[in-house]
């Protein structure tokens, strides 16, 4: 060891601008270690990209011969934008898991003996699965186009669709990493996310119109988030959206309604996380 | 706080559930210094030094690191220290060199400086070879001296080592040894906590022994092994005599202890050939049958028994220890 070259860390100047500089690259940092881990081991990625794919094929070939929409519509046109939604909201489980496996190494402790910014550790972590998320829309899309699907809408506002859907997959994954930190293993919050997601995912219209449900169910389904953004991404790709026809409020405006929930949930998610983490990585 | 205590602790005390991690701890490391925090499993060596590194808070008591309180300026003491963890801090699905990398980024370094940084290190512990293969298929020892790297980058004036030989063979040994060594002659404070009286020996300018959370000896190698003796006699008998232990005392270079039920002596002795020999002859010439007798260098066991057994306090300074 040479003392020859005494390096000073640079320490991001005190202004605002130098602290927001300075944790942008301690996200970017920690956003790049996951896409690292993502390409040594892209099985990762099954549950963005062949999951889906077999999700759209069964539905659409399986189930989709035996549905009957009002107006005689097709099925590949109704379920795409929902098992878009569909396959976003369970894959939010990666983030738990990912998060649960970093602060179950000695990754954590080492980290947290450097001069970075704590939370990055959550938003390097958030911005890898959004990424991750965008794979699973490009891996949807393209099956959708080759089965059927059509999005009878502009480009701006087709896009304007996936943005959507995005951006509650993104909300989504604030609520799982929540619960990542919550549990002791990486096990048990995959268990717990799936507990929480897959009602959510199902009792919804992602896959048939509620209008056929029991009345209490049907109103569930209406109200929760899944169906606005299912409904949102129709009304943007101007693809068969029965629940137009439904006097509650968020079928009504699922655009605004989908925003509406995604800024409630990382409302009550993004501080929720950070005091988990900080409790969890406490003692 | 003084000028020249790089590292400065006073009455930590923290508890998990019913035990009492740390008890009172006082501890002091000059600057370009190593002190040695020995001590058993578990005897609060790794939260001392959690706290230290501000993984941990203590439930009373404060600490400084290169001057900053370890609570309330936590981020500015952790641009002073580098540590390196009992269990490896690595990144295992990442390369060496990507590992380095990331610490380098994080520590605030550019990326000229963090990658001139990280081939430096690599090349100064012997692993340019196998800087682009993924951690995982590091060998123990290679996990060690990168993970010693890791806490380098940022050249930290302060290491915290929490036992950094563990697990590892003579020659690895040898090599974080000589590293440590030559880190401190560059001006580096370090604490590390080890298990292996030697180890602290070779190393440590201080040594303080923890036990049970409580610090129970401190002082120089030197003032601990004159404690302890260079050597260990011990013997145990058929049946208990009287005349034992006083017949005992002419070896002993301390207190000579005897357990419970009188069987068992034990004692630091002088450094003399044929101890053993002469030991059994004393004590059959008065008329102690003698089961069994050893000569042993001390290990960290007898340092504890002699430390606790040597003196009615349970808190000695190891000066203060007969010698």
């Amino acid at each position: 060891m040479s003392a020859a070259t005494v390096m000073t860390p640079e320490i991001g100047a005190p202004t605002l601008a130098g602290r927001l500089r300075a944790w942008a690259e301690d996200v970017w940092v920690m956003t790049r270690r996951n896409l690292i881990h993502v390409r040594r081991d892209p099985m990762q990625l099954s549950d963005v990209t062949i999951q889906p794919v077999l999700f759209t094929l069964l539905f659409i070939y399986v189930f989709g011969a035996a549905m009957v929409l009002p107006g005689g519509a097709s099925y590949a046109q109704f379920a795409l934008a929902g098992l878009l939604v569909m396959n976003l909201t369970t894959s939010s489980v990666g983030t738990a898991i990912g998060l649960s496996t970093d602060l179950s190494t000695g990754v954590i402790s080492r980290l947290r003996t450097l001069p970075m910014s704590p939370t990055a550790i959550l938003v390097g972590r958030s911005i890898s699965d959004v990424l991750a998320a965008v794979l699973c829309s490009v891996f949807i899309a393209v099956t959708g186009l080759i089965v059927g699907w059509r999005p009878e809408t502009a480009l701006p506002s087709v896009l304007a669709g996936f943005a959507i859907a995005l951006l509650f997959s993104y909300a989504l994954s604030w609520l799982s990493a929540s619960v990542g930190m919550a549990v002791s293993s990486a096990e048990t919050a995959q268990g717990i996310v799936f507990i929480l997601v897959f009602p959510l995912a199902f009792v919804s219209n992602v896959f048939v119109p509620t209008q056929g449900m029991p009345a209490w169910l049907a109103t569930i389904a209406n109200w929760n988030p899944v169906s606005a953004v299912a409904s949102a991404c129709r009304t943007l790709w101007g693809n068969p959206n029965p629940s137009a026809s439904i006097q509650a409020w968020p079928m009504q405006h699922p655009v605004e309604a989908s925003v509406v929930w995604s800024l409630l949930i990382l409302l009550a998610c993004v501080p929720l996380a950070g005091r988990l983490y900080r409790r969890r990585t406490s003692d | 706080m003084s000028e020249h205590n790089m590292i400065r602790a006073e009455a930590l005390s923290k508890r998990y559930g019913e035990t009492q991690a740390l008890d009172d701890v006082d501890l002091e490391v000059a600057t370009g210094s190593i002190l040695g925090v020995l001590g058993p499993n578990g005897a609060g060596k790794t939260t001392a030094l959690r706290i230290l590194t501000t993984l941990s808070t203590p439930d009373s008591g404060r600490a400084w690191v290169a001057g900053h309180d370890v609570v309330a300026e936590a981020a500015a003491v952790r641009r002073k220290i580098g540590v390196t963890g009992q269990d490896a801090t690595l990144d295992e699905l990442l390369t060496g060199r990507q590992n380095l990398m990331m610490v380098g980024r994080l520590s605030r370094l550019g990326r000229l400086v963090a990658e001139a940084r990280t081939n430096e290190l690599l090349e100064s512990f012997e692993l340019t070879d196998a800087a682009d293969r993924m951690v995982k298929g590091y060998s123990g020892g290679m996990r060690r001296r990168l993970d010693l790297a890791a806490s380098l980058v940022m050249r930290p004036p302060v290491l915290f080592l929490d036992e950094p030989t563990t697990g590892l063979d003579p020659t690895s040994r040898q090599r974080v040894w000589g590293v440590i060594r030559g880190l401190v002659a560059d001006g580096v404070t370090v604490l590390l906590t080890t298990q292996y009286l030697d180890e602290a020996d070779a190393l440590a300018d201080g040594i303080v022994v923890i036990d049970r959370g409580r610090v129970i000896a401190r002082g120089t190698p030197s003032e601990l092994k004159a404690a302890t003796g260079s050597q260990l006699l011990e013997v145990t008998l058929a049946e208990p005599h009287p005349a034992a232990a006083r017949e005992l005392a002419a070896f002993s270079v301390g207190t000579v202890k005897t357990s419970e039920d009188g069987m068992r002596l034990w004692t630091p002795a002088r450094n003399e050939a044929g101890l053993a020999v002469a030991a059994l002859r004393v004590l059959d010439a008065a008329g102690a049958l003698v089961d069994d007798i050893t000569v042993h260098r001390p290990s960290l066991d007898d340092v504890f028994a002699v430390l606790t057994g040597a003196t009615i306090a349970p808190h000695v300074d190891g000066a203060e220890v007969p010698a």
